[in-house]
């Protein structure tokens, strides 16, 4: 074997290395991504919308970040120019206005286009017909009250796939925050006030949800979760749910 | 003798135990550093307790109790005891360096302010001595931290600990502020002004502005844990989102007050490495204004997910992603620099270099974190963690690094050690990223702050772990530079003059410094004196210009025009005083006798602390120990003492002080609105409980007396003193009737403000004002009683003047009190 194809096998070789790295490590980075309270494995057209955001923020921001170390790198590295001082004023104004306004203001222009129309959807305008559940938080759990179907669970809530809900959560203790990362954001439960909270599952499954507002000696405990069923499953659930409540909770009228 | 062996007799401090009375700023400055760097090494060991905690799923080696101890005392200490205190330090100790004078223009407050944060810090720290530390987070949200759900003490702590550590704060700002504006070299106008002075200007005034919010929200939460005044009780009308809004109306631009001096650092550095000045210092200086006052408009950033009406979010939303202006500005006017500059690569370069990687990376998801519905998801996750230490790390500890390396041959006389300083830049800046660039996706992957641990399976397990290794790393890194500092004060080589060719003040004066900088002043007619004129420090130091005198033993600065620099009075300093420490430590009982709720010994120890602050006051202006009136004053070729003026630094002092009063008085009328249009349970009484009659006769005879005041003032500094010290005093007996009708209206005033926010924020501004119209009453009394020993008369008209604007004040606050804690309810509806 001549010494050239030596040398080719040994490339290919090398390539085929390299790709297959680069496939474990795209894969790992992908799989690195999910989890049962990722934000960045979506499971709502909500937490998508912010998903897509934040690929686009990272990229971009990612740009920006290289190019202006390498900026910096090479003006470091350079020799210098020997500007006389009335150029320099000149020199001055164009290095602020394009570099310290038209960029962070491009970029601000660019983030609001994208970002305002996704925030809106997010939110909970339209109420009329929409499913409401009652979230009320305490140290150091959820009550879920269906006001429809006049039940109460316990860190517990079971909803239907493909429908907004609309989740109006507050507090009677100290300041919790509703969260259901694969869902949509978080909200705040906040004693003498109700927040709305609209999420929509786009498939069935169970998501785990957490309090993200540090609450007190329990707050890693406080978790719960979301069980999205199909139209069928779920009108099952409420038939069940109904007949048997598995909860009859007495702190509820108590407070009231 | 020598005149620097006289000069240094008259600067020096007090051997031994005197050392405790020293108010020279280059003594001051470097205890502030010290202090500040003992605490950095304390938060950072608690940072390494979190991180122990969290390297691996299901750790109990912290409970939970303990963690939450942990976690609030880290952000605690790093904030308030650390960053701001060693900023404060290093404004403290180079500023009358950089503007060519020879100490701060209040010394003794620079020493008041040093002891409330040394002896406040150890009152903070011995809570978790003690494992009694506050454990609600360090931004303590309410309720979580009032007594209903904190019982212990752990919140007392850093209410009243922070609030007495505030006073340095303060204290810092006011004095900062004046000493730039009225003590800079003679002919160093505005613009002719060190580019890091304009940092340090602003980071004083965003102090003067930005810390009463957080004071007044300090003190209200302590009255309603000690004595049941519910501000933020929904259930008696208050809300708890008021502290959230007064909280970051401090905390936001806290950042930047952070922030700014460290990029001042960077602003200083860039062009001595370079060779060449600063490529855009006015668009700098339009920059550092614009951030100031940005940073005041994007506090509800921190408080997207509460709740708050869209549109108050799309405005702040815009507002925070507009901060990214001007500091694009700075970082494009720094590579324009390099650019056109031929650069000295070297350690303190370095660090400046992993400056703009950090800040760059933590202003971009400052950016991200801006846009609301990424926040809904990423707020008060691990993504927000790793956010803040990038700007904080990267926007503040990266510079002071810088700094440090860069100004220490000024501070020692001697040379760090390149080799083990560039060790410490890596580790620190690759143990840095390992911890905190994972971090964001740890939060993305749904871990929220502050829980003690997680199960595994999450997929947070090797993310978690890799951030601890990193933390470690970079604690070595820390370890690097502290051993590499302390080793050169004794193994350092001897640096040059000037040895990195710089073009400032502070290179001109010995290394290490003398303590009262320069043996004479010059006129300084460029922004860059030692560039322009080499021979300069050699001239200084031969005494060669203005105030060289030193026979008359009194330690004397300039006092020149605010904005042309032109020369205006000779300022003669206060020596080394007791007073100070005396009346830190007096404050320090009344803290503790305040935590362990013995209120008649708190009662003892204010009037003992007010006391001793009198005291201190005393011995001013004409006083036998500062500047009597002489004979041969007037024969000498220099201009007036400042006593002897109407406009000295004083009348500055108190203006920029009743700036910060009035920025607490309106944090006071925010809440106080805030809570009539949008807490949940705002009861109003049926019928007003306080005599209007009685308010208006009160307000009717301080207002004579401010006119009265002002007549007087007038008067002497027209040149006429007669019956001065009677017409004082009975300006001072009108003060007087004005507190006891308000005395009396208050106390009969039949308050529930135990039981509703309403009656309690009504008693709240009540003592406000009997605080300051007992304060107008005191001093004005003592100014009439020094015309007796001759200290104020129409030669010494100086001190009369101090006190005006603590009368407009006062008046003032009492009839836009008035007006909208009476008026306006009842014009709204409903009786007050």
């Amino acid at each position: 074997m001549s010494n050239r194809k030596r040398r080719e096998l040994k490339e290919n070789s090398c390539i085929k290395r390299l790709a297959e790295v680069s496939i474990i490590a795209m894969v790992l980075s992908l799989t690195g991504c999910s989890g049962p309270l990722s934000t960045l494995e979506p499971s709502g057209p909500h937490a998508q919308g912010v998903a897509w955001l934040w690929w686009g923020m990272f990229w971009f921001a990612t740009i920006v970040l290289i190019g202006m170390t390498w900026l910096w790198w090479r003006a470091m590295r350079r020799d210098g120019t020997n500007t006389a001082p009335e150029d320099l004023q000149k020199k001055q104004n164009s290095w602020v206005l394009w570099g310290g306004i038209a960029l962070p203001t491009g970029a601000i222009t660019l983030l609001l286009a994208f970002g305002i129309p996704i925030g809106h959807r997010m939110l909970p305008l339209d109420t009329d017909g929409v499913m409401t559940i009652e979230i009320e938080a305490r140290q150091w759990y959820w009550q879920v009250y269906y006001p429809d179907l006049d039940i109460t669970l316990i860190d517990e809530i079971h909803i239907p796939v493909d429908t907004p809900v609309n989740f109006q959560i507050s507090s009677q203790d100290v300041i919790h925050s509703f969260w259901v990362p694969r869902l949509g954001g978080k909200v705040d439960a906040i004693p003498g006030r109700t927040n709305q909270l609209r999420l929509q599952a786009s498939e069935t499954g169970s998501f785990q949800g957490q309090c993200a507002e540090y609450c007190g000696v329990a707050h890693t405990y406080m978790d719960f979760i979301v069980h999205a069923h199909s139209a069928e499953d779920y009108a099952a659930w409420q038939e069940q749910a109904t007949d048997e409540p598995r909860i009859i909770d007495n702190s509820r009228e108590q407070s009231e | 003798m020598t005149r620097h062996q006289q000069f240094e007799k008259i600067w020096g401090n007090l051997p031994g135990w005197g050392q405790l009375a020293a108010v020279n700023h280059t003594s001051i400055g470097r205890r502030f550093m010290l202090t500040g760097a003992v605490f950095f090494i304390i938060g950072g060991i608690l940072a390494m307790l979190i991180r122990t905690q969290l390297a691996l799923p299901a750790q109990e080696i912290l409970n939970p109790n303990v963690y939450a101890q942990v976690f609030t005392m880290h952000g605690t200490v790093m904030m308030f005891l650390f960053a701001i205190p060693i900023l404060e330090g290093m404004a403290i100790y180079m500023i009358p360096k950089l503007i060519g004078t020879r100490d701060l223009v209040f010394p003794r407050i620079s020493s008041l302010g040093y002891f409330c944060y040394l002896f406040g810090g150890i009152i903070i720290m011995s809570s978790l001595v003690l494992g009694i530390a506050p454990d609600s987070g360090w931004f303590m949200y309410t309720p979580l931290s009032s007594s209903e759900f904190s019982p212990g003490p752990g919140s007392d702590f850093w209410l009243l600990g922070i609030t007495f550590v505030e006073i340095s704060a303060m204290a810092a700002g006011v004095e900062i502020t004046v000493s730039i504006l009225r003590t800079r070299a003679p002919g160093m106008t505005l613009s002719k002004m060190p580019i890091m002075a304009w940092y340090i200007l602003a980071m004083a005034l965003m102090i003067v502005f930005g810390f009463p919010p957080l004071i007044l929200a300090s003190i209200m939460l302590e009255l309603e844990r000690a004595a049941g005044m519910p501000f933020f009780e929904v259930a008696a009308g208050g809300d708890p989102i008021l502290w959230q809004h007064l909280f970051w109306l401090f905390g936001h631009p806290e950042v930047y007050i952070i922030f700014l001096p460290a990029a001042g650092i960077i602003s200083t550095i860039i062009p001595v490495f370079a060779g060449r000045p600063l490529v855009g210092y006015r668009w700098i200086v339009l920059a550092i204004i614009l951030t100031g006052f940005i940073s005041f408009g994007l506090w509800v950033h921190h408080m997207f997910t509460v709740g708050i009406p869209q549109l108050a979010q799309a405005f702040f939303s815009i507002a925070s992603m507009m901060v990214a202006i001007p500091t694009a500005i700075q970082i494009f006017a720094w590579i324009a620099t390099l650019w056109h500059g031929k650069v000295t690569y070297n350690l303190p370069m370095l660090w400046v270099f992993g400056f703009l990687i950090v800040f760059v990376c933590g202003g971009l998801t400052g950016v991200m974190l801006a846009l609301v519905p990424f926040n809904w998801q990423a707020h008060d996750t691990h993504f927000v963690v790793a956010h803040l230490h990038y700007v904080l790390v990267g926007g503040m500890f990266f510079p002071l690094i810088a700094g440090l390396y860069y100004w220490l041959p000024q501070l020692s006389g001697r040379m760090p050690s390149e080799t083990l300083g560039r060790w410490g830049f890596w580790l620190t800046f690759i143990g840095f990223n390992a911890t905190f660039l994972l971090m964001h996706l740890t939060g993305l992957l749904g871990m929220p702050r502050r829980v003690y641990s997680y199960s595994g399976g999450l997929g947070w397990d090797w993310l978690n772990l890799l951030s601890s290794v990193g933390g470690f790393v970079m604690a070595a890194g820390v370890g690097m530079i502290i051993l590499d500092v302390a080793l050169h004060f004794k193994f350092g080589r001897k640096a040059p003059h000037n040895p990195w060719k710089a073009d400032t003040l502070e290179w001109a004066t010995g290394t290490p410094p003398t303590p009262y900088n320069f043996a004479s002043i010059p006129r300084i007619e460029t922004r860059h004196p030692l560039w322009d004129k080499p021979e300069l420090a050699d001239e200084m130091a031969r005494g060669e210009h203005g105030l060289s005198d030193i026979d008359h033993g009194r330690r004397e600065i300039y006092g020149t025009d605010a904005i042309t620099g032109k020369l205006k009075e000779v300022i003669h300093l206060p020596t080394n005083s007791w007073w100070p420490m005396i009346s830190a430590g007096f404050l320090a009982f009344v803290c503790i006798s305040l935590l362990v709720r013995v209120y008649p010994v708190a009662i003892i120890f204010s009037v003992l602390a007010a006391c001793s602050l009198l005291r201190w006051s005393w011995e001013n202006g004409g006083h036998r120990v500062m500047a009597p009136l002489t004979q041969e004053e007037h024969e000498r070729d220099e201009p007036p003492l400042h006593s002897r003026t109407c406009d000295g630094p004083g009348l500055w002092g108190m203006n920029i002080t009743m700036l910060a009063d009035a920025a607490l008085y309106l944090s006071l009328l925010f809440g106080w609105l805030y809570l009539w249009t949008v807490s949940p349970n705002w009861v109003v009484p049926e019928s007003s409980a306080i005599s209007l009659p009685g308010l208006l006769l009160s307000g009717a005879l301080l207002s004579i007396g401010t006119w009265l005041y002002r007549q007087n003032v007038k008067r002497l500094c027209g040149g006429d003193d007669s019956g001065l010290m009677g017409r004082l005093g009975l300006t001072a007996l009108l003060a007087m009737a004005h507190l006891l009708v308000l005395l009396w209206v208050t106390v009969s005033a039949d308050l529930a403000f135990t039981e509703n926010s309403h009656d309690a924020v009504l008693l709240l501004m009540l003592m406000f004002q009997i605080f300051h119209s007992a304060l107008v009453t005191v001093t004005t009394a003592l100014q009439s009683w020094r015309v007796k020993y001759g200290y104020v008369s129409k030669l010494l008209p100086y001190e009369p003047v101090v006190l005006k604007p603590l009368w407009f004040f006062t008046t003032a606050i009492f009839w836009v009190s008035f007006a909208t804690f009476l008026l306006l309810p009842m014009v709204w509806g409903g009786g007050v």
